[in-house]
């Protein structure tokens, strides 16, 4: 299918989302689009997919002009999407979530289990997306979840084309390989794709062409041999430099010491299993791996939101078993939880409200039980300067700023205060790349001035880019603590719970597991893929992602 | 970086020169959705709802629309006369007699007599005061207090307690009486608080539960010796002792007008709601709660102490109803009617006033001045026409898109607000 997008635009009062989007998808391409949070991506999609009225403009496809009244409408003309959070029933088999909204019944009203099986069998042989269809979704790995998801898309009547609404977010660095394959696979079978993402390195390894969009407007057409820094400066429009000064570190008394840590949850599972770890004052320590394997459950351990079963948290030579966490915190704990939304920002307060919200009763905000406003608004002000966070003013809605403020917000709130100790969880998610760059500078800073900063990452380039000292997080242990420059290849391994002999002794040149098969044999699995992403640092340039195409070329090729 | 600095500057600029004049906005401001105009239209509308319910429910009108398309006239006249009649004696009764006001004019009636509608159309609003504040603050902090009525109760025998046991000059009395009132429904108030910070049991399950308790445990202690009246055979109580009765704020024009010192209280009440709320470190907590209790949790915040302090504070107003109750009307004693549904009216008079003080205390006058105003206008006009209107009315304001479907409203900017509890 060719989709053709002539001078799409959509306004929301005198906000303009976009402005006068030019986007061509040839048959069986890849087209990436790429731009920063709030760029108009996904007004983009929900135009292309029913869900919004273009202002004006036309989609056409195959050179037809056609209007979607909803999203019914855009599946019947071959449009297949897959949304950022994904919208299955997680009690319901595989099949069931599949057939939802076009049950496959045996006529009046009696659905057909046999029919539903053989239509997800059906699609899952015909692109290769492997699937038991008698699966229940809810216990499925999110990346076969997100494959669910495909088929689900895939199987509307003659898709031939497939949104993918940033895809990669929420997969580990392995299911991220596999899903580029399968998008390969997809592409060479003839279906277009749409691949919307901010995520630089997936964008140049598997798009044939990519647009640019910035504040509403296709800024650049690009090849995908362009470089990450073409790419980022073109998405944020300026010069961005994606490498992080950063002198070596200089580790000094230990700030946080973890010995025999043992959380059980309520479901009667060690979420975290004797955890040893020490961060030093000075130093950023990565804790890397596959999300779910207990970093949440550790944060808030630290802070005290959890009770460990076993073990003991000592900060600064303390003992905080009979801590509570406002002590904790008055005491110089930093806390930059993961999920911003839920328990970083109050969105209904104001970003003076959010910069105080725990030193509210602390002088000088507050004084005999009430809240010293004026003392705020200064503080909020010089927050707002110093951290350049983006707003009209102290009393503008957290609820109304981008990702990458409410995080600043955050950042201005544990860095304003003293402190010892740092927890950032997944710091710069969901935050642009100017963002990010200046919240790599402030962690940098920060350690520079004698902090410990444990930084909980599920993004192995964040990880390489920052840390000091590398720690691997696997089922609620620390698996392995290895030198920033370990190959890639060895973090992976340990990620899938290799042991550290097994991770550091298989051959270098065999690399990177793919698959949820690597649990069971990593070394096999390790065979079976070929070899440059090695010698991949953090600071690509643009060799480095030639090589990268090259390798996803023939890793397509082995499929 | 310089880039992305000037494009907000160039925001804020421009609707500078584009500055509409005021009939533009104001007429804008009218047409849309926005928290304001969908109250104004909720009422508007509860009012012309109810117009029809009079109508249909009269049997005369009735009977003329049976030959509506002979005489049409018919029709219209007795439906005009009935929704006259009706809403005249309903203001009427709560707010000014024109009879009244002629015989004032002609000298033949009191300032007093005068006033008579609006000192009831007060008296009516003060528990409303009490018990919409005492939910509208738990719906602040994002729990949902069913449970006023039962509050009440506690408060109302807290108050009497004291009231006729204790033998003290009115100065001493008067505030005691009132303060084991709120610590009574204070007391019981929190137990919902508890049992949601310890145990995570919903608060609107149990504090309903806690209503029935009360209800029952008032007519067991009635019946107590205790409590039972000395002189009386029927389930009524001791009356306070005069030291302790409110004092009536217009005695002086009339002692036939019976509002009296608890209106004081409650606007004082009020008053410390809204500084609670915008002002002390408290009620940050309890806004911050009430939005996001995960990030005030992480923020360091103790989650469970801020459910009991709230719900116990709640309740500490919703006693204060209870006091005024039975150290006010009559005085002579409470039953298990005295307390009738002011706890639950107070939900919908946090609805409609938006869990904002100054709006539950509008809320509240106005629905005193309906329960008021139809009980004077009876039986020439269904005393359940009050309950309807304020039923009608909560309904348009708790469905804001309702409204704005019916006439056609446009949506705000910021989009409809709903008031809702978290945690359903």
């Amino acid at each position: 299918m060719r989709l053709e997008l002539r001078g799409l635009t959509k306004k929301f009062g005198s906000f303009t989302a976009d402005d006068n989007i030019d986007l061509t998808v040839e048959p069986g391409q890849i087209h990436a689009v790429l731009g920063e949070n709030g760029a108009g991506k996904s007004t983009l999609m929900n135009m292309l997919y029913g869900i919004l009225e273009p202002t004006s403009g036309e989609i056409l496809i195959d050179g037809e002009p056609l209007t979607f009244s909803g999203p019914s409408d855009a599946i019947a003309a071959g449009i297949g999407m897959v949304h950022q959070h994904f919208k299955l029933v997680g009690p319901f088999s595989v099949a069931d979530n599949v057939q939802l909204g076009r049950e496959h019944t045996r006529g009046g009203g009696v659905l057909s289990a046999k029919a539903a099986r053989e239509a997800v069998l059906d699609v899952s042989e015909r692109y290769g997306l492997r699937l038991d269809p008698d699966a229940i979704c809810e216990d499925l790995p999110v990346g076969v979840q997100q494959r669910v998801e495909i088929v689900k898309a895939l199987s509307g009547p003659e898709t031939e084309l497939l949104i993918l609404d940033e895809p990669t977010a929420v997969l580990t660095p392995a299911e991220i390989t596999e899903l580029l394959e399968i998008m390969r696979s997809l592409a060479a079978s003839g279906t277009s794709i749409l691949f919307i993402s901010h995520k630089l390195k997936e964008v140049q390894a598997v798009a044939d062409t990519i647009t640019v969009i910035r504040r509403g407007k296709v800024v650049a057409e690009l090849e995908p041999t362009a470089s990450e820094t073409e790419m980022a400066s073109a998405m944020v429009g300026r010069a961005v430099t994606l490498t992080i000064d950063k002198t070596p570190a200089e580790p000094g008394e230990p700030r946080l010491e973890i010995e025999g840590l043992t959380v059980v949850n309520g479901a009667g599972v060690k979420v975290l299993d004797g955890l040893d770890l020490t961060v030093h004052s000075g130093e950023i320590v990565g804790l890397a791996g596959v999300e779910g394997n207990g970093q949440t459950e550790l944060a808030r351990t630290i802070l005290g939101l959890l009770k460990p079963d076993a073990g003991q948290i000592i900060i600064d030579g303390v003992n905080v078993r009979s801590h509570t966490p406002s002590r904790r915190i008055a005491d110089g704990l930093g806390y930059i939880p993961e999920d911003r939304g839920r328990d970083g920002v109050i969105a209904e307060f104001s970003v003076a409200e959010n910069l105080v919200l725990n030193q509210y009763k602390d002088m000088p905000y507050a004084g005999g039980g009430v809240v010293r406003a004026d003392a705020i608004r200064q503080r909020a002000l010089g927050s707002i300067a110093e951290f350049d966070i983006r707003t009209q003013s102290p009393n503008e809605l957290v609820s109304s700023l981008s990702g990458g403020n409410a995080q600043k917000v955050i950042i201005a709130r544990e860095f304003s205060r003293p402190r010892h100790l740092l927890v950032a969880a997944q710091p710069t998610r969901g935050v642009d790349v100017g963002a990010t760059e200046f919240i790599h500078q402030r962690l940098v800073t920060e350690r520079d001035t004698g902090t410990g900063v444990l930084l909980i990452s599920s993004e192995l380039d964040e990880i390489y880019a920052m840390a000091d000292r590398i720690a691997v997080i696997y089922n609620g242990r620390i698996v392995g603590e290895v030198a920033p420059d370990t190959p890639r290849e060895v973090i992976g391994r340990l990620m899938v719970g290799a042991s550290m002999e097994d991770a550091e002794h298989a051959d270098p040149d065999e690399v990177e597991v793919t698959g949820p098969e690597a649990e069971e044999t990593p070394a096999a699995e390790a065979a079976e893929t070929s070899a440059p992403e090695a010698d991949d640092t953090p600071t690509t340039d643009s060799g480095t992602s030639e090589s990268d195409s090259n390798d996803e070329q023939s890793n397509g090729g082995d499929r | 970086m310089s880039n992305d600095a000037q494009a907000p500057a160039t925001d804020k600029s421009e609707p500078g020169p584009k500055k509409a004049p005021f009939g533009v906005v104001f007429l804008r401001y009218m047409t849309e959705a926005n928290s304001v105009m969908v109250t104004v239209y909720s009422l508007l509308m509860a009012f012309v709802i109810g117009a029809i319910l009079l109508i249909v429910s009269d049997e005369y009108t009735r009977s003329t629309f049976t030959y509506f398309f002979s005489r049409p006239q018919d029709a219209v006249y007795a439906s005009r006369d009935i929704i006259y009649e009706s809403y005249l004696a309903v203001f009427e009764g709560a707010i000014l007699n024109l009879n009244t006001l002629d015989r004032f004019a002609a000298g033949t009636a009191e300032l007093g007599d005068l006033l008579r509608p609006i000192s009831e159309t007060l008296l009516y609003a003060t528990p409303l005061i009490f018990t919409g504040l005492a939910v509208g603050l738990a719906f602040r902090a994002g729990l949902f207090n069913i449970g006023a009525q039962g509050q009440l109760i506690f408060g109302m025998m807290g108050a009497l307690i004291i009231g006729f046991s204790l033998d003290l000059p009115p100065i001493v009395h008067i505030p005691l009486a009132v303060a084991a009132g709120a610590i009574a429904g204070a007391a019981f108030g929190a137990v919902p608080g508890v049992l949601k910070a310890t145990t995570g049991a919903h608060e609107v399950i149990s504090s309903i539960m806690l209503n029935n308790i009360a209800a029952l445990f008032l007519v067991w202690a009635l019946s107590t010796s205790f409590l039972h009246s000395d002189t009386k055979t029927d389930l009524v109580s001791k009356s306070p002792d005069a030291s302790a009765t409110l004092p009536k704020l217009l005695a002086w024009l009339n002692p036939s007008l019976r509002v009296n010192l608890a209106l004081i209280i409650g606007i004082a009440a009020a008053v410390l709601v809204w500084w609670l709320l915008s002002k002390s470190t408290f009620g940050y907590r309890i806004r911050a709660v009430g939005f996001n209790e995960h990030a005030s949790q992480t923020a360091g915040m103790n989650i469970g102490r801020t459910y009991v302090t709230t719900m116990g504070t709640a309740g500490g107003l919703a006693g204060l109803a209870g006091a005024a109750l039975a150290l006010g009307v009559g005085s002579t004693g409470i039953t298990t009617n005295t307390a009738l549904e002011y706890g639950f009216d107070g939900i919908t008079v946090a609805l409609l006033g938006r869990a904002n003080p100054a709006g539950i205390v509008a809320a509240a006058l106005l629905f005193g001045a309906l329960k008021a105003g139809a009980l004077s206008a009876q039986p020439d006009v269904p005393v359940d026409i009050s309950i309807l209107l304020q039923a009608i009315i909560v309904l348009f304001i708790a469905a804001p898109a309702l409204v704005r479907a019916i006439l056609h409203l446009r949506i705000p900017r910021g989009g409809l607000v709903t008031l809702e509890a978290k945690g359903w």
